[in-house]
């Protein structure tokens, strides 16, 4: 049985074969058979978490401190210099300029990926709104939250920010930004699960050395990334204690 | 033990008192009615030791506090304490976590300079292998209607403790 490597759902599709030729590489590497398993939906892939399916993942911040306290899986590295962070956007008709101006009410739009709609509820609270009392408008993708705000079906946009500043030059100039994070110490991380963990110090050496190969940069390229980083544990533990005192 | 405020540090007309820390030791504090708008997006970071010692800060809590990293890095967290904050929030604060739970509240923060800024505060243990190693906390831009509530509420509050 191959060991079954899966992404955040989260992942920009332009990085989709990307993460193909990550595992291509990373099986030859380790000489070990990884099949890649992609879900299109967060909860497909913690069903598949919960049935101990998953043997690596590039996971969401938001699924860390499941995956390390409930299911025994430990940090390999992050991407060097990418970190989570969320823009809070309305329509550049609108008349709001600060989030203490939204009421109850407000039509929030957003999708599923769950470390950005934290942030963005956190940066919604200024104005008294919270999960309670906002009228939810979900959308499948970044595009559509621009979309549910250009025709008026939604009144703020909760968006990642990396995905804002993707969206088309046309797009964003109808877009008005309320509030960008600058959270910085929130990221997505690689991380091994319990049949894979006595090879753990081996294949985080061969991540962190990627960058120093010429195919390995490739690959690196493909996911528009730099090199990966090593996570100490208890830096996972500080995102992990992060988070939970956001998710309040 | 934390330094007494230094005069020269203040920005603009200040008041004086002495307050009595929740370690039994008290401090001058010098505060004016200057506030320090909460930054949009950033969160205010920081750990400390079981003691409430600071071990921890990141560059927005550098940014709002006014104190340099060297000066937060060993002090007591109680180096933030405002005289118009009830200690029992503190006491609250401290009987909670100690519990092993999570702390909520909003909390009037003390400037070296002697401003303020408000926060929504939240403190969580750290837990190590079953054993708390320490506390991290964590503060967002609160909401003004909240501050609002506090400033109504918590000098009704010095009475109690």
């Amino acid at each position: 049985m191959p060991y079954v490597f899966t992404v955040s759902p989260d992942f920009t599709p332009d990085h989709l074969s990307g993460w193909y030729i990550f595992n291509t590489w990373l099986q030859h590497q380790t000489k070990a058979a990884i099949h890649l398993e992609l879900y299109d939906h967060f909860q497909g892939q913690r069903d598949a978490i919960q049935a101990d399916k998953i043997d690596l993942i590039y996971a969401n911040p938001f699924d860390a401190a499941m995956l390390v306290r409930e299911k025994g899986f430990l940090p390999l590295v992050r991407a060097e210099g990418e970190s989570d962070e969320a823009i809070i956007a309305v329509s550049a008709d609108s008349n709001v300029t600060d989030v203490a101006e939204l009421a109850p009410g407000t039509r929030v739009a957003f999708t599923d990926d769950p470390d950005v709609k934290l942030m963005g509820m956190i940066m919604l609270e200024p104005g008294d709104l919270d999960a309670g009392n906002i009228v939810p408008v979900s959308a499948g993708n970044y595009v559509l939250v621009a979309k549910h705000l250009l025709k008026g079906e939604a009144d703020v946009g909760i968006f990642l920010a990396e995905a804002f500043d993707d969206l088309s030059s046309m797009i964003r100039k109808q877009l008005k930004i309320l509030v960008r994070s600058q959270i910085s110490v929130i990221h997505h991380s690689l991380m091994i699960g319990p049949k894979l963990q006595d090879r753990r110090a081996e294949i985080q050496q061969i991540l962190v050395d990627m960058d120093n190969d010429e195919k390995g940069i490739g690959v690196l390229t493909s996911l528009g990334f730099n090199s990966w980083h090593k996570i100490e544990d208890e830096q996972m533990e500080f995102m992990i204690d992060l988070m939970d005192t956001l998710n309040t | 033990m934390i330094a007494d405020m230094n005069p020269e540090d203040i920005v603009g007309d200040y008041k004086e008192v002495t307050l009595k820390l929740f370690d039994g030791t008290s401090r001058r504090v010098l505060y004016t009615e200057i506030e320090t708008p909460y930054p949009d997006g950033k969160l205010i970071v920081s750990t400390t030791d079981t003691e409430g010692v600071i071990t921890h800060v990141n560059r927005s809590f550098v940014e709002m506090s006014g104190y340099s990293e060297e000066e937060l890095i060993g002090a007591p967290h109680s180096i933030l304490r405002h005289p118009d904050m009830p200690p029992v929030a503190f006491k609250d604060l401290w009987d909670t976590i100690q519990r092993g739970e999570k702390w909520q509240g909003f909390v009037k923060n003390l400037r070296k300079d002697g401003g303020y800024y408000w926060v929504k505060a939240t403190v969580i243990p750290n837990v190590r292998g079953d054993k708390v190693v320490g506390y991290t906390s964590v503060r967002r831009k609160p909401s003004h209607t909240k501050v609002a509530e506090c400033i109504k509420l918590y000098p009704t509050l010095f009475s109690l403790f």
